[in-house]
């Protein structure tokens, strides 16, 4: 997997344990399996889509990536540097390269700090410009996501939330970076500001050559912004393709039920539209069933499902999926 | 004539930052069996509305300032609390957005499913508990005479969410309001939610006022939908009229601004520019006017709802569709 020179990125067996710690003595009775057993590929340029509802470990592999969380297992390979392993000076080196952009823009910026603080902390902290040079590099920002640069003294409550985001992503981009992890970045935003920063995301993109790896719920815009999709479920990646492969030819039962969950805003369409409704909620990571851990909401599971976990696997060219139906 | 009907209904926030015009003088009706969906971006009024209609609203700070709410040869604005109090949870009966925060975290989900029973029909505790379990059962909780005396934080969020509606449902209401009643729930429970709510709509015949902001929501279940901005209904048509011939700028511009799953090659969004407008100063013309591409001079004059097809209302000086031709 992942074998081309286009790879900026790759994960190779990612595992994240939580333990769950009881009594007194506080020891540990048990792991919650954010992310269990994760591998995947993020080609430059590209933007890879990680759709998955809550609970599935999707802003948990973004966090891993970037090392805020230092995985119990696997391997994070960013532009052939093992990340896992490395500390100190030289990861917050590697960091430059690699930003986050938050999904809540009312808790991720300090209310304390004025916006030119805010995305002219990264250039202080990296020690790339202080001063005047500091002030031009973060009004140019905030000409880049469209905003006016005579905002630099306000502070952040005197902005909308769609505003907000776009001091984010200029945070975000300070530093220049080549990768950025964008969780749920449009979700806590209305309906015709989400456009917008859909918009300037891909416009940045193209600009920038950015790679992106795009955290969401929502598989419409994952599949409007995404170049490749992968759903997760559980801690477990069940399915890879490219976006038009995936919503064409999903194979695996939980991308095949979550495709057609998504309401299409068309009466004409939805009046003839047969869906496949799962029983029952997500089981809880730190109890995940025996076997494939869609197991306990799958219609079509057999009984092999119960006792095996299927095989990630390339199933045709690049697309991946974990199902025994299809292996 | 139509089961419940809205005239002019206008509600106020008097805050110290100053009067929010939350509500401005909205209209419209619902037949029995119907399901009207309004829908709109947050802060359009939406949920103030009908929480007025239901007389709701905080006051102070709020107040209904004018509007009739037509009910059953009544107008249920002018009824006295205790005939209100009748009506609420028993014949009209809302679903809230949030089911974490809107059931009793220390009560039983029987104790707070009984309580309109009791309160309502006249049951005693033992019938109000058989038919709990009914209820429960209709909204399809698995073991549900088992779940009886669980605490809802013993419920998942989409068990929580069908014990909210089982607890509307509880008197056989005539309306029922879901307010955003999905948004909180992941994609594949809000299907399972949508597609209970369809299935009891068919067998009780109850008319339905469903609010949200999702459009791909809308197009599933409405019959009917409203949109709303900044608190004036900007445009209404049945369903499939709305989403084929959408005549207000802003409809044309909500939908522009979502991607379609079933999309067949990639398109740009459409997004529209700017933000909603602070509905403590609203611009004294049309209030789209600031975000909207086809402005005209007139635009500075409010324009009212006129129906340009049968059933299809729209506020707006301009003729969109002549326009798009262009």
């Amino acid at each position: 997997m992942g074998s081309e020179n286009n790879v900026l990125l790759e994960v190779k067996n990612l595992k994240m344990y939580f333990p769950i710690k009881r009594g007194v003595f506080q020891r540990r009775v048990g792991d919650v399996k954010a992310v269990d057993d994760v591998s995947f590929f993020v080609r430059r340029g590209e933007t890879f889509g990680l759709v998955g509802e809550s609970g599935s470990g999707k802003t948990t592999v973004g966090r891993c990536i970037l090392q805020l969380y230092r995985p119990t297992g696997g391997e994070v390979i960013f532009e052939g540097e093992e990340l896992t392993t490395m500390k100190g000076q030289k990861l917050r080196s590697m960091r430059r390269e690699m930003q986050m952009i938050f999904q809540d823009p009312y808790a991720s910026l300090n209310p304390r700090m004025t916006v030119g603080s805010i995305i002219g902390e990264p250039l202080e902290v990296h020690g790339i410009s202080k001063g005047k040079a500091k002030r031009e590099r973060v009004q140019e920002l905030l000409k880049v996501v469209g905003l006016n640069p005579y905002f630099v003294n306000r502070y952040p409550h005197e902005f909308s939330g769609g505003q907000r985001q776009r001091i984010g992503v200029a945070r975000a981009l300070a530093l220049n970076p080549s990768f950025i992890v964008a969780d749920e970045p449009i979700s806590a935003l209305d309906v015709s500001i989400q456009a917008q920063i859909i918009n300037m995301l891909e416009d940045l993109q193209a600009e920038l050559g950015l790679t992106f790896l795009f955290i969401a719920h929502d598989l419409s815009v994952v599949r409007h912004i995404s170049d490749r999709i992968a759903v997760m479920y559980l801690g477990k990646i069940f399915e890879i393709a490219d976006k038009d492969e995936l919503y064409k030819n999903p194979l695996q039962p939980y991308t095949q039920s979550l495709l057609s969950a998504v309401p299409i805003p068309d009466p004409v369409v939805e009046e003839t539209r047969q869906r496949i409704i799962l029983v029952g909620d997500l089981p809880s990571s730190a109890n995940p069933p025996d076997g494939c851990n869609f197991v306990t909401r799958c219609p079509v599971k057999m009984d092999i499902c119960e006792e095996q976990e299927p095989e990630f696997k390339e199933v045709s060219s690049d697309h991946w999926a974990a199902c025994w139906r299809v292996n | 004539m139509a089961l419940l009907e809205v005239r002019d209904l206008k509600t106020r926030f008097y805050t110290d930052d100053g009067v929010v015009q939350a509500v401005n003088g909205v209209s419209w009706e619902v037949e029995e069996g119907e399901t009207l969906a309004i829908v709109g971006e947050s802060g359009c009024g939406k949920t103030v509305s009908v929480l007025s209609i239901l007389r709701l609203i905080p006051q102070p700070p709020g107040k209904i300032e004018s509007g009739e709410v037509l009910f059953e040869d009544r107008d249920l604005m002018k009824l006295k609390d205790d005939e209100m109090r009748s009506i609420r949870g028993n014949k009209m009966a809302m679903v809230f957005q949030d089911p974490m925060t809107s059931l009793n975290p220390v009560l039983t989900i029987n104790q707070q499913i009984s309580e309109a029973l009791t309160l309502h029909l006249g049951m005693n505790n033992k019938e109000a508990r058989e038919r709990t379990a009914e209820l429960l059962k209709l909204v399809q909780i698995p073991q549900a005479e088992d779940r009886l005396d669980d605490y809802p934080h013993q419920f998942s969020g989409g068990m929580r969410q069908r014990a909210m509606i089982a607890m509307a449902l509880s008197c056989n209401p005539q309306i029922l309001i879901a307010d955003e009643p999905t948004t909180a729930l992941d994609v594949t429970i809000q299907a399972q939610i949508i597609e209970l709510v369809k299935q009891l709509r068919d067998e009780i015949g109850m008319a339905i006022i469903w609010i949200t902001h999702d459009l791909g929501i809308v197009a599933g279940i409405a019959d009917r939908v409203a949109v709303m901005y900044a608190g004036f209904i900007i445009e209404s048509a049945a369903v499939k009229e709305l989403y084929a011939n959408p005549r207000h700028p802003y409809t044309l511009g909500l939908l522009g601004s979502v991607p379609r799953l079933d999309m067949k090659k990639k398109e740009k969004l459409t997004p529209i520019f700017g933000v909603p407008p602070d509905l403590i100063e609203l611009p004294v013309g049309c209030p789209f006017a600031p975000r909207c591409g086809y402005r005209i001079e007139r635009c500075a004059e409010r324009p009212e709802l006129i129906a340009v097809a049968p059933g299809h209302e729209m506020a707006c000086w301009v003729d969109i569709t002549k326009e798009r031709k262009q």
